[in-house]
């Protein structure tokens, strides 16, 4: 178990990792990768039952990334924990690369399910914990899901099987940034209140502040406690957080910085330390 | 054929599952509010626990499927052709081509013998669809009796597969003991002067027109391809050299069904002629499924008229 001081520099490195991978490859999703980091390191790194050593681990706990395109984040999360040398993640997007612009489950340990078309993973998801209850085995499955994900219509579908099948072994996390490509999630089509819709849809949920480990922890805690329903972790978290340029910026979604402003993003992260 | 013994092999499929499911724990069937008329029924009496009702709302299934089969099982997917195959499509490719899950897509009430429902429930684009993804199997079986045996080998092997199933009876024309192997056509008759390459429900009218046609003195060889993909290139340039031309015949639109699959391969590896005998870029309409096959040109006399049109 690491502690909150220790999460919060993991993610710093994941964070200050993935824009350099980014960076190389020119291409990459850096604002919805750095809202969800705190999310998955403090998933990997405190929660979930892994061994990189063995990824198949046959009881181990599997999270999927259904908003793959922050791929990027969860590359440098799995490597850091030690699921492949961090150098790699200069190979990101590049031909040849386990680390494929979403994730491939194929290519990469550690990956669970392949993503990139919104919602689908929400949906495999509620798949492997209705696998799981069907099978007697105690483990949980994590979905780590966008807002702007939410207005993808199999999300629902899947939300009314997970409260139909009582998975209380399925714990959902939005990262609720608030921002998709062509703007506010609140203006492109509102998904706002998530928790009461949630809630309508027969899951348990909780909101908490997305950027704070201690808090997340905290809420987690509290989440595998129910044991009657679906758990949803509303997160409110800031795209691009942690880096000045990059926080709350539409046009930060699906862009590389170019040398100078990684350099300066960098500085912002304390990659020079 | 009038007295030959019609089963739909929808009905096959849930004997099979029922049978299959006494071998294999590990086998859940998913089925989307049609369990009765996918005949999953069948299994889920059987076998309750292991049958998932995924509700209406086919895409779902599709990806909880393959979810459920990352986590070492096996899974029947279960909808009409037309939710499946089309609304389930990039799920489908995504979720379950692309990762290599091993789920049997089994997709009933496919083509337009689906009869009375018309236009919306008639498909005749999913062997198109499915046959383009990489990693697919995809099986059009022509009777129960094939549609069992070809069941039992693409669920004894890992992977995707798309698996046409017909709502209505078709005759039999196998034996239980035919020799049917996923990926190599069945010469059902032999003939010179042209080869009529058919599957599904089309098998049947390819063997009715063959005699037909032997009446007049035409040899016709007549060639199930239940296996659409991996497609058996070898009987179709074996066809296109040593017959006269190819009658193709398909309960599915002749663009990218077998039609279009048959002249991929003989385009490039041994030029012939070719008649198509199946739905010609349009959609269908609501009636009995014996008159909508006549009106939309898909009878044995359809494809007597095409053979007689390559000679």
């Amino acid at each position: 178990m690491k502690t909150v001081q220790e999460l919060n520099e993991i993610a710093r490195n994941v964070r200050i990792d993935a824009l350099k991978g980014i960076h190389a490859a020119g291409a990459g999703h850096p604002g919805g990768s750095f809202s969800v980091t705190d999310i998955l390191v403090s998933l990997y790194f405190n929660v979930m039952n892994v061994d990189p050593e063995h990824p198949d681990m046959p009881d181990r706990d599997r999270l999927v990334l259904s908003k793959g395109h922050a791929a990027p984040a969860l590359y440098a999360t799995l490597a850091h924990r030690g699921y492949f040398d961090p150098s790699e993640l200069l190979t990101l997007r590049k031909l040849g690369s386990r680390l494929q612009g979403h994730p491939s489950m194929e290519l990469c340990p550690g990956v669970e399910m392949s993503t990139g078309s919104l919602g689908q993973g929400f949906s495999a998801a509620v798949g492997m914990a209705i696998a799981d209850k069907l099978d007697g085995k105690d483990r949980r499955t994590f979905v780590v899901t966008g807002d702007g994900e939410l207005q993808e219509g199999i999300v629902w579908e899947a939300a009314l099987s997970a409260a139909k099948h009582g998975l209380s072994n399925l714990t959902a996390v939005v990262d609720w940034n608030n921002l998709q490509i062509d703007g506010r999630v609140d203006d492109v089509k509102k998904v706002d209140p998530i928790d009461a819709k949630f809630e309508a849809f027969g899951w348990e949920t909780f909101v908490c502040d997305g950027h704070d480990m201690q808090e997340l922890l905290d809420t987690y805690e509290k989440a595998f406690r129910i044991k009657d329903k679906p758990v949803c972790i509303v997160a409110k978290t800031t795209k691009g957080k942690g880096v000045s340029f990059m926080e709350d910026k539409a046009g930060w979604h699906g862009k590389a910085p170019d040398d100078e402003q990684l350099a300066q993003a960098l500085i912002e992260l304390g990659g020079d330390r | 054929m009038a007295d030959v013994k019609k089963i739909a092999t929808r009905q096959a499929y849930g004997e099979f599952l029922a049978e299959y499911g006494a071998e294999r724990k590990d086998l859940i069937v998913m089925s989307a509010d049609l369990s009765g008329s996918n005949k999953t029924d069948i299994f889920q009496k059987a076998f309750p626990e292991r049958f998932i009702e995924a509700g209406i709302s086919e895409q779902d299934m599709l990806a909880e499927a393959a979810g459920i089969a990352h986590s070492g099982h096996v899974v029947a997917a279960s909808s009409f052709a037309m939710f499946a195959a089309g609304r389930g499509y990039e799920i489908i490719r995504n979720s379950i081509a692309h990762t290599k899950a091993n789920v049997k897509v089994c997709a009933t009430h496919g083509g337009i013998t689906v009869g009375e429902d018309g236009a919306s429930h008639q498909t005749f684009e999913d062997i198109a669809l499915m046959r383009v993804l990489p990693d697919m199997t995809v099986i059009s079986p022509a009777d129960a009796v094939s549609a069992k045996i070809l069941l039992r080998e693409e669920f004894e092997r890992e992977g995707s597969a798309y698996i046409r199933l017909g709502r209505s009876g078709v005759p039999v024309v196998y034996s239980e003991d035919a020799d049917i192997r996923i990926g190599k056509a069945a010469v059902l008759r032999e003939g010179s002067d042209v080869a009529i390459i058919a599957t599904g429900i089309m098998v049947a009218e390819a063997l009715s027109a063959a005699e037909t046609l032997a009446g007049e003195g035409i040899s016709a060889r007549v060639i199930d391809m239940h296996t659409i993909k991996p497609l058996d290139e070898e009987a179709i340039i074996r066809a296109a050299s040593e017959c006269k031309g190819i009658v193709t015949a398909e309960e599915h639109s002749v663009i990218g069904g077998l039609g279009g699959a048959v002249a991929e391969v003989t385009a490039s590896k041994c030029p012939c002629r070719i008649a198509m005998v199946g739905q010609h870029d349009c959609f269908g309409e609501s009636g009995k499924p014996a008159e909508l096959l006549k009106k939309y040109g898909m009878t044995a006399d359809d494809i007597v008229k095409a053979a007689k049109g390559l000679l």
